[in-house]
């Protein structure tokens, strides 16, 4: 059973005072923080292999090309993917998202085309869409969402047809908290002849995955929201899927032959990782995996339920202060909400001189935000290195801010 | 914290002043924040390059809220040349608190939308060059 205490110890950054308070991370939902694992792997790779990867013969390529390949396949087995070959690093979500779009979108959509997605959507996951929608003259389409902030399951079975190429949705939502079921989408999506790509930015950092149970066709995920470096990300895709495909970016590491009219592809990964690739980043991502694989996955998404239902009913207890999305049993470990007569920037301003960190604005969600008919909310979220003590001080805070503002 | 949200940043920000719309402006110009979501109108009426009448109207935090009341009730009877001479550290003295880089933007949106309803926003932007606006 991991100690929260022992797990507090490895993140340095958690150790320091913000306006004179101990500091309250409650934005992992943006960014995770990273432990010395991931920091000294990285560390170690410059002091000692730094090389390109690739085609080297001298010993610290050799090196350099053995983690880069190695946190490959470490990720490939965190996800339960068949092959190593079928991941594919890129910067972060937004880049697997773009990937999909333009190489897979490009080449199979048509007028009379449509793509689904849903109102719940980071942007990263609608504006993608919008652009290869646009260039091919197939038609978007969005699942709404309810009250409740869940999918319309009913308005989902009218808008999945025979039309529907592609189905792209958040496995969980970073504003709603609320959970999909994953797995009914997919056979929903593959019973009408339509792929999927899930958008796992939120929900591989926090639960586990498992690509062949889900029958997954594309999955996407940053490698900063768990635990791991800026800059290195991951699209996960069926070896037949991405074989078939054309490439994204074309450079270096992604042929086979360059001739002067015509180049063949390298075979996948690679034909989809032109240019160097983040070396460092990626083997940091190997060791966050190694860190979260260590602690277990199961216990932290057990540990994130018992912080989610107490600050639910905590939170829910302020005057005045509206969680939006559904229950703690259906969602992960955020919640988003707002406070009356107290603006969500001034909340997280507030805040912010207690030292506890939370993020305001639209999360990068306006659709979500326009539904509820409020332009932004304050979003505390939770990761393994938080505490239920910490809870108590967000709560604290909080009243303390309608105090400010006479509320 | 008390410094940063002072009497009169809470006051203007639950009591606008200001606020809401003219019947015929001879200026009206809108932006947003796309960072934050705040979103701020202005009117101006002018009479021989003078401002006669204004509104604002919109939504944001206290700071973006303040700063366009209390911008409002400056504007009232200056000439464009002193509305052309407004500057962020016009703003600045006026909300009479310390703003940090994060909040800067929220702070200076309300001249912005101003200057560039009357000079356009290229002149804005020539303005502020160099600025993180």
């Amino acid at each position: 059973m991991p100690d929260i205490q022992q797990i507090r110890a490895d993140f340095p950054i958690l150790h320091q005072q913000v306006h004179d308070k101990p500091l309250i991370y409650l934005d992992s939902t943006a960014t995770s923080q990273k432990p010395r694992q991931v920091i000294e792997a990285m560390a170690r790779y410059y002091q000692e292999d730094n090389a390109n990867v690739h085609r080297g013969i001298h010993s610290l390529a050799e090196r350099a090309t053995a983690s880069y390949e190695g946190a490959r396949l470490k990720v490939a087995r965190f996800i339960h993917a068949p092959s190593p070959k079928e991941i594919i690093f890129v910067r972060n979500t937004t880049e697997a998202i773009n990937l999909v779009a333009n190489a897979w979108g490009r080449a199979h959509l048509k007028p009379g085309d449509e793509v689904l997605i849903t109102q719940m959507e980071h942007h990263s996951n609608i504006v993608p869409w919008q652009l290869v929608t646009q260039a091919t003259g197939a038609t978007l389409r969005y699942v709404p969402i309810t009250r409740q902030g869940e999918l319309d399951f009913a308005a989902l079975d009218q808008l999945l047809t025979e039309r529907t190429k592609i189905f792209a949705f958040t496995a969980m939502s970073n504003v709603l908290g609320t959970i999909n079921p994953v797995a009914e989408l997919i056979k929903k999506a593959h019973a009408v002849g339509a792929i999927t790509l899930v958008d796992g930015a939120q929900s591989v950092p926090h639960l586990t995955t498992d690509v062949q149970a889900l029958d997954a066709d594309f999955l996407a995920f940053s490698g900063h929201k768990m635990l791991g470096p800026t800059g290195a990300g991951v699209l996960y895709g069926k070896r037949e899927l991405l074989e078939a495909m054309p490439p994204f970016l074309g450079g270096g590491e992604m042929i086979r032959e360059v001739f002067m009219d015509q180049s063949t592809w390298n075979t996948i990964p690679h034909k989809f990782e032109a240019g160097t690739p983040a070396i460092a980043e990626v083997i940091g991502l190997g060791a966050a995996v190694d860190y979260l694989t260590n602690i277990g996955m199961d216990w932290i998404h057990a540990h994130e339920q018992e912080l989610v239902s107490y600050a639910w009913d905590r939170l829910s207890a302020i005057e005045g202060l509206r969680i939006l999305g559904p229950e703690p049993a259906r969602r992960g470990g955020l919640l988003a909400f707002t406070l009356e007569g107290v603006h969500p920037h001034d909340i997280a301003a507030v805040l912010d001189m207690f030292g506890v960190a939370v993020r305001a604005g639209h999360h990068c969600a306006q659709p979500v935000h326009d539904f509820f008919g409020i332009p932004a909310t304050a979003r505390a979220s939770f990761y393994l290195y938080n505490t239920l003590e910490e809870v108590d001080v967000l709560t604290e805070a909080l009243e303390k801010a309608r105090a400010v503002f006479g509320v | 914290m008390d410094d940063f949200y002072r009497e009169n940043i809470l006051d203007h920000y639950k009591y606008p002043r200001h606020k809401g719309h003219l019947a015929d402006p001879d200026i009206k110009f809108r932006d947003v924040n796309p960072f934050c979501g705040d979103d701020i109108t202005f009117e101006l009426k002018l009479e021989n390059d003078k401002v006669v009448e204004v509104a604002f109207d919109g939504h944001g935090c206290a700071i973006s809220m303040a700063s366009a009341s209390m911008l409002a009730e400056e504007l009232l009877g200056k000439s464009l040349e002193e509305v052309k001479a407004m500057d962020k550290a016009f703003i600045l003295d006026l909300l009479g608190i310390p703003i940090g880089p994060v909040r800067l933007k929220c702070a200076l949106l309300p001249l912005k939308v101003v200057k560039a309803g009357v000079w356009g926003l290229d002149a804005w932007e020539k303005e502020n060059e160099g600025h993180d606006q």
